[in-house]
């Protein structure tokens, strides 16, 4: 049952996180802070298709983590979670064509390593 | 764009961009917190009905309202800057947590957990030495 979780959850979690970003980079840099700019954006992605995939996944990933708190420790829910980040940085490179550099795998590798270490 | 322009702007995107990581990190850290003091012992969350009347309990709709301000700065800050900058960035939350966990509830933090800490923060150092952002960008258009 826990890992069952575990396994939605980061399904989940990769899927809405990874459409999340490409949504966000077709919507545009946010400048304009103010109150209405804010619902004048908020407006537009509500009409985003990925932002709204995005929505679906991460509701599912959020009642997949509320289950998962209610059955193991938060010191166990939070680190899994981990995993996502090694396939979503997988997927940032070949999906979101960002460039991910040495600087960068060497510190997510590190961060990985941190987690893990956090969490057991 | 002359160099000054271009020199300013950097500023103010990193700026922006570390403002936006605080109130990212902070929320979720706060807001799994109060989850995890809100939400009742296992068994109860049996039927769909179950989650969404536990969403309404004082301790679990203040940890929502924080996940949810979260999600919303996670989006701000996505609008420019790559998921994987963003990713290792926020992952000082993990830090936060333990943090929290032992200011509020009194947990003790490990020599294992300390090295955990530091590891994430060496690699979240790493990570922000560079730009935020790499991918091709689309500019924002009547903003």
């Amino acid at each position: 049952m826990k890992w069952l979780l575990v396994a939605l959850m980061v399904g989940a979690t990769t899927a809405g996180e990874v459409l999340q970003a490409a949504g966000m980079r077709r919507h545009g840099e946010i400048h304009d802070f103010r109150l209405g700019a804010i619902g004048r954006a908020l407006a537009l992605l509500a009409r985003n298709r990925f932002v709204i995939g995005s929505a679906v996944c991460m509701a599912i990933s959020f009642f997949a983590f509320m289950k998962l708190l209610s059955v193991s420790e938060l010191s166990f829910a939070v680190p899994v979670s981990a995993v996502s980040y090694v396939m979503e940085t997988v997927l940032a490179k070949y999906v979101l064509k960002e460039r991910v550099s040495g600087l960068r795998w060497a510190g997510a590798l590190l961060v990985i390593g941190g987690v893990v270490l956090v969490s057991t | 764009m002359t160099s000054e322009a271009a020199r300013l702007r950097r500023k103010t995107l990193r700026w922006k961009t570390w403002i936006c990581v605080v109130v990212v990190v902070l929320s979720n850290a706060f807001g799994d917190f109060f989850m995890k003091r809100g939400l009742p012992d296992s068994a109860r969350l049996s039927t769909p009905l179950d989650y969404i009347a536990t969403l309404f309990q004082p301790w679990v709709a203040l940890g929502v309202g924080l996940l949810i301000l979260w999600q919303l700065s996670r989006m701000a800050l996505l609008s420019w800057a790559d998921l994987s900058y963003v990713l290792p960035v926020t992952s000082v939350g993990y830090v936060a947590v333990a943090l929290i966990g032992k200011g509020l509830l009194g947990e003790e933090i490990t020599p294992r957990r300390w090295a955990g800490i530091v590891l994430i923060m060496a690699g979240v150092a790493l990570v922000s030495v560079g730009s935020p952002s790499t991918a091709p960008t689309v500019q924002a258009v009547g903003e």
